[in-house]
């Protein structure tokens, strides 16, 4: 998109300007990324309100996220967004390898039918945020102010905090009970908490350029290592919407960006990659050099680090904006209940307990990437080159290609939130893993498990056939808290069950009659049990809200 | 006697990946080779079978045939 291109968003003179009381919110998000709309969209959707700052006044510009996850399209589903951003995007499933002028294999990433969405859907970022500050226009409750940019932060006695919000007409002060700040990885909040951001930064530089053409390549990830076109390095072909492809050079780390991006430089290197036959246009180039680092804890009492302001990877994964939304999934619903009086404060403890072991799952996999794509010495080369050689013939050698290990649902492992499994199982989503989708049939006809549950914790019951069993009658007390879906394999659906017309919903969780899942409004799995009864149910449901952490209260943490 | 397994069978690849390159951080050259060569020598002892270490044999220097890893 070019810069004329941009949607503007209306700067509308904030009421608090020139008003000596300062004005007090539940929630306050800092920056207008992906991040921080789906965060809007998610406390919307829960029925919160917020106010939403961010000092710019359009959507990102330049070469920046086009992959996201099917997680990621799961929680845009929740939000309702998804639709819009997988019809206009471009699905993939399909990676290609190629080493010197050979193909050395390919990957199909989704392998088996039956989900609603696809492992991954390229689309712009600026496409996405756009998509998104639509949504949460139509969803209301998001008081979004533009050209609004926070420049200190402040902790009061009681726990509550302070921005200091600067406009084009003025500076005011706005005290929040909670500060999500996902303002990016120069966070202007982090700094003005003097909060660490550690980690490595990797020499190399790339190449990224988007570029649009008609060529007919087809939708699918190519990955070549030392192509005749670039000898020595690396080069990444990703196909986004409008025909634009987004191409990555790997550079030499003494490579001067300046000189690398001027066009005079970066068009020859097309022309010999792409051929002379093509017909194609640069939208956009830019040199990066990659880091990967996160804070010590993302949460500092009443403010909370997500995406990018508390951990960066490099791209090879696609785990940035994904492990972000990953962030805002996990969070929002902890601090509706606590902002609701439902749950106590520890509870938005288990952010840390449970995003810091993601983060760093994605900086280990996005840095073993990186370091496989930018060899430091002779040896490391020689291995990689034997990998790829025999990858073109031997299974075993396929696993040690890293050309990116693609985000998948981090798994919660070590969480006070989850109750431990008391049988033994042999499948199924184990608890602190994001639920599994399947294609089952409701009143309305054909429908998607996952449709069913989110926003609000579910118990997932199975059972042979509706109506459902006579312990589910006991379960009805947990309505005000849970709600009940059964699935069952014949019967008719109903309001409350779904049909699971060939089994693949039994199958994927490991299911027989009176199987039973607790799953959070984040859908992931907090317990599950053969037969449960409703003590047990209540007892993980009040384990999942946090009853079995440590008690604080949101306005008495300290930084 | 047993085939070579060419089948993936190390639990955590890209694990193992890393710390195999790790492990000759700070060597040079020369030093990397003769690390490679003890590796080699150790784990050909830990397999023992000389059907196997034939065929590994066969597979790493590219010979024709290389890529069966069935027992003649
Ligand atoms: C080349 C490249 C390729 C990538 N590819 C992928 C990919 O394929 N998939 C993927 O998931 N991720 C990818 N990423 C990462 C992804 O772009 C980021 O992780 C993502 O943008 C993070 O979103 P965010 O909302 O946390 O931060 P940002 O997108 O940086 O948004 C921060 C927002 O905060 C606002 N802001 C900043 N300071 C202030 C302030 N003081 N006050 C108010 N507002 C402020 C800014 O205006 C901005 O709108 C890629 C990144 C790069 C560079």
């Amino acid at each position: 998109m070019s810069a004329a291109a941009r949607p503007r968003f209306a700067y509308v003179p904030p009421p608090e300007l020139g008003d000596a009381a300062i004005r007090r919110v539940p929630v306050a998000i800092v920056g207008a990324g992906p991040v921080g709309l789906t965060a809007a969209a998610e406390f919307a959707s829960l029925g919160r309100e917020t106010v939403l700052l961010d000092e710019d006044d359009t959507v990102s510009v330049g070469s920046r996220a086009i992959c996201w996850s099917k997680r990621t399209l799961e929680v845009f589903d929740r939000i309702g967004v998804a639709d819009r951003i997988a019809g206009k995007g471009v699905v993939w499933n399909r990676g290609r390898l190629f080493h010197g002028d050979r193909e050395v294999y390919a990957f199909d990433l989704l392998p088996e039918p039956g989900h609603r969405r696809p492992a991954f859907v390229n689309l712009q970022q600026y496409h996405v945020e756009d998509f998104l500050i639509d949504r949460v226009a139509e969803l209301g409750r998001t008081d979004i102010r533009w050209r609004s940019r926070v420049t200190a932060v402040e902790q009061l006695a009681d726990g509550a905090a302070r921005l200091t919000v600067e406009t084009p007409d003025g500076v005011y002060r706005l005290d929040a009970d909670c500060v999500l700040a996902a303002d990016g990885v120069r966070s202007a909040v982090r700094r003005a908490m003097q909060l660490d951001f550690k980690g490595r930064v990797f020499e190399d530089r790339f190449l990224i350029a988007d570029v649009t053409m008609k060529a007919g390549f087809p939708s699918e990830r190519w990955f070549w290592f030392d192509p005749p076109f670039h000898s020595g390095r690396s080069v990444l072909l990703h196909r986004q919407a409008d025909d634009v492809f987004r191409i990555d050079f790997q550079l030499p780390a003494a490579a001067d960006p300046d000189e690398e991006r001027k066009p005079e430089n970066v068009l020859p290197r097309l022309r010999q990659m792409l051929g002379p036959e093509v017909d194609f246009a640069l939208e956009w180039v830019s040199v990066y050099s990659f880091t990967c680092r996160r804070m010590k804890k993302f949460r500092h009492g009443p403010v909370f680090f997500v995406g990018d302001s508390a951990h960066v990877v490099s791209p090879f994964g696609a785990r940035g904006g994904n492990g972000g939304i990953q962030d805002v999934d996990n969070l929002c619903w902890k601090l509706d209940l606590v902002l609701s009086g439902a749950a106590p404060d520890g509870l938005l403890d288990s952010y840390d307990d449970e995003r810091i072991p993601a983060a760093d799952e994605n900086i280990l996999n996005s840095t073993r990437s990186t370091d496989f794509m930018t060899p430091k010495s002779a040896v490391s080369e020689d291995f990689r080159a034997a990998a790829l050689e025999l990858a073109a013939r031997l299974p075993f050698a396929r696993q040690l290609v890293n050309s990116g290990r693609l985000s998948l649902p981090h798994v919660y492992r070590a969480t006070p939130l989850s109750t431990r499994d008391a049988e033994a199982w042999d499948g199924g989503p184990e608890p602190g893993a994001a639920a599994i989708d399947a294609p089952v049939r409701d009143n309305a006809g054909l429908a998607w498990l996952l449709e069913r549950t989110g926003g609000r914790f579910t118990l997932l019951w199975f059972a042979d056939e509706a109506p459902a069993v006579p312990t589910f009658a006991n379960l009805e007390a947990l309505r005000p808290r849970v709600d009940l879906v059964t699935v069952v394999r014949r019967g008719a659906p109903d309001a409350a069950a779904v049909v699971d017309p060939d089994g693949t919903a039994f199958r994927r969780w490991s299911a027989v009659d009176g199987t039973a899942y607790l799953l959070r409004p984040d859908q992931h799995v907090a317990a599950r049990w053969r037969w449960p009864s409703i003590d047990d149910v209540t007892k993980a449901l009040q384990r999942a809200s946090g009853s079995a952490v440590a008690e604080g209260g949101l306005r008495s943490a300290g930084g | 006697m047993a085939d070579l397994i060419t089948e993936p069978n190390l639990p955590d690849p890209d694990g193992f990946y890393d710390r195999l390159i790790r492990a000759h951080h700070g060597l040079d050259d020369a030093a990397s080779r003769r690390m490679n060569a003890r590796l080699v020598l150790l784990l050909a002892n830990h397999i023992g079978d000389p059907e196997a270490i034939g065929q590994a044999l066969a597979i790493a220097r590219g010979e024709p045939g290389e890529a069966s890893t069935r027992t003649p």
